[in-house]
């Protein structure tokens, strides 16, 4: 067993971790199972693909795809990104507007929002395939040489990058719901609506900015997965189950937890793969999950109700 | 002056199933009014549907001279209409003084951390331990950090729904010495009650709901012998109940 599988188990795992962070943010204040999550993640990777080939086509003489230092791609992608975010929080908005808002507004069972979410996350799905086709495409088409980390460990100057931006956008996003205002409306809204708007809270407010932040994490774990992978339109649904894994893991609501969660998924992933094979990979991971959950039903982060 | 006033008003789950049916009284500012009558009167769905909780099915609520019919209840408690819920009335996952930060975030910046020092002097049980998590307090505390919440804006109107329901007869008293405070700082009160006699003692005027219909409004010292009140209880018509 090689120390390699700790590098490829944090990388798998910051993706998880950011697309968790979304879903467990979803799952708290809107209670409910957003299956179409995975497909943001997707969606978010495509748009930022489009974007970053139309500045290529628009501006190529000023040097878009020109590597910027050590990393695979220039500096078209981060200003893609940016645009790919904001595409991407207007999709989930007007998906709310269309589909979950109306639902909530007639006061829907929650069984029946997770099960629109289903269809919607199948139409979006298909409508990814109908435009982009199912052949996969990538970010940059740069070759990386992994170097060399000590303890025979290796990885891309990608894969540093990711696992850097995590941390950074993880420590942000926990200062902002544990030190503004709005963070401490959503924790209250995550607690209690109804009580919520009897302090002066504008609940669909904080419905909005966490449908905002969910979709733009998950446009920048899907960017992530397709700069060091692939960009398939079924990337986001491939990834739903370690995701939910992760978000029930380290406990419905917990910011930290969804990390730590996607983190720990991660790396059983990955030494599932290198010590039982690859078919174990799921398997492996879902069995950490019911071990943790069968001793702290909860989650590592999560609180009773 | 009228500080609420209520008319014909409708009120509850079902749009076909009303439990508070046309009622209508107004309140003037300063006074303090208890609500009380028998389980199932409609009680807590008034004060709930006034604030914004409960399905408002017809009639007016206006506060001052706001129409504040059917609105909802952040709007409400920023217009200064305050509500304490009898349970879950406070965030247990947040600390004391996040409780109160948030319900700040209705009173201009300049003042906020005046009316959070405000409310920890009047409540110095809560002073103690700002930062522990509010799930950690006694029943009574969680009743006097409600109170102090929903106080924190300056609410001209504020409304309580059984502050002293699960609370032992000590805290009880506790709960009643402090709005009776609160009401001699002006605030006009509006208490639903289950604990008759006590809610009696600190208001001056009494609505009686039987049946989620108004059988009684006046003075509190007309339902102090405590027969009229088991008349008007058991649903006979205010006139026979007070002869």
């Amino acid at each position: 067993m090689s120390f390699q599988a700790i590098i490829d188990g944090l990388i798998a795992g910051t993706t998880i971790g950011l697309g968790a962070i979304g879903l467990t943010l979803t799952y708290s204040i809107l209670r409910f199972a957003n299956f179409t999550h995975g497909d943001f993640l997707a969606w978010g990777a495509y748009l930022t693909l489009s974007v970053s080939g139309f500045l290529g086509g628009l501006v190529a003489s000023l040097g878009v795809t020109t590597p910027l230092g050590p990393f695979s791609f220039g500096w078209g992608l981060p200003v893609s990104l940016i645009i790919g975010i904001t595409l991407t929080i207007l999709l989930t908005m007007a998906l709310d507007k269309l589909l979950f808002g109306r639902l909530r507004r007639r006061g829907a069972d929650a069984i029946i929002i997770v099960m629109a979410s289903f269809g919607a996350s199948m139409a979006l799905r298909s409508l990814l395939e109908f435009i982009y086709t199912a052949n996969p495409q990538y970010l940059t088409r740069e070759l990386q040489i992994a170097e060399p980390l000590g303890l025979g460990m290796r990885a891309t100057p990608d894969q540093l990058l990711t696992i850097g931006l995590t941390a950074v956008l993880v420590v942000a996003l926990n200062l902002f719901v544990t030190r503004t205002p709005m963070g401490r409306a959503m924790r209250a809204v995550s607690e209690n609506p109804a009580l919520a708007g009897v302090y002066g809270i504008e609940v669909q407010r904080v419905i909005r900015v966490t449908w905002i932040i969910g979709a733009g994490l998950a446009c920048v774990a899907g960017v992530m997965s397709g700069l060091l992978v692939q960009i398939r339109p079924y990337m986001g649904f491939d990834l739903l189950l370690p995701l939910f894994a992760a978000a029930i893991l380290g406990g419905v609501g917990s910011i930290p937890g969804a990390v730590i969660g996607g983190l720990i998924i991660g790396l059983a992933e990955a030494f599932a793969v290198q010590i039982f094979g690859a078919e174990w990979r799921a398997g492996v991971a879902f069995i950490v999950l019911v071990l943790v959950l069968l001793v702290r039903p909860t989650g590592l982060f999560g609180r009773p109700s | 002056m009228t500080a609420l006033s209520v008319t014909d008003f409708q009120a509850g789950y079902d749009p076909d199933l009303p439990i508070v049916k046309g009622v209508s009284f107004d309140v003037q500012v300063g006074e303090a009014v208890s609500v009380v009558g028998p389980n199932g009167a409609g009680k807590s769905t008034l004060v709930k549907a006034i604030a914004g909780q409960v399905i408002c099915l017809g009639g007016r609520v206006q506060l001052g001279d706001d129409d504040i019919t059917g609105a909802p209840s952040h709007a409400l408690a920023r217009r200064g209409l305050g509500f304490v819920p009898q349970t879950e009335n406070i965030f247990t996952q947040l600390t004391i003084r996040e409780n109160l930060q948030i319900a700040a975030e209705l009173v201009p910046a300049s003042k906020r951390a005046d009316q959070i020092d405000k409310m920890f002097d009047m409540f110095p049980d809560l002073k103690e331990r700002p930062n522990a998590l509010a799930g950690a307090l006694s029943g009574g505390q969680r009743q006097m950090l409600a109170a102090a919440r929903a106080l924190l804006t300056d609410p001209p109107v504020l409304m309580l729904d059984e502050p002293s329901a699960g609370l032992s007869p000590k805290l009880v008293g506790q709960v009643f010495d402090t709005l009776r405070r609160i009401h001699e700082t002006g605030v006009t009160l509006i208490l639903v009650e289950q604990n008759v006699r006590a809610a009696l003692e600190i208001t001056t005027r009494a609505l009686v709901l039987v049946d989620g219909a108004l059988a009684h409004d006046g003075p509190t010292e007309a339902l102090r012998d405590g027969k009229t009140l088991g008349q008007l209880f058991l649903g006979q018509s205010p006139e026979r109940a007070q002869a």
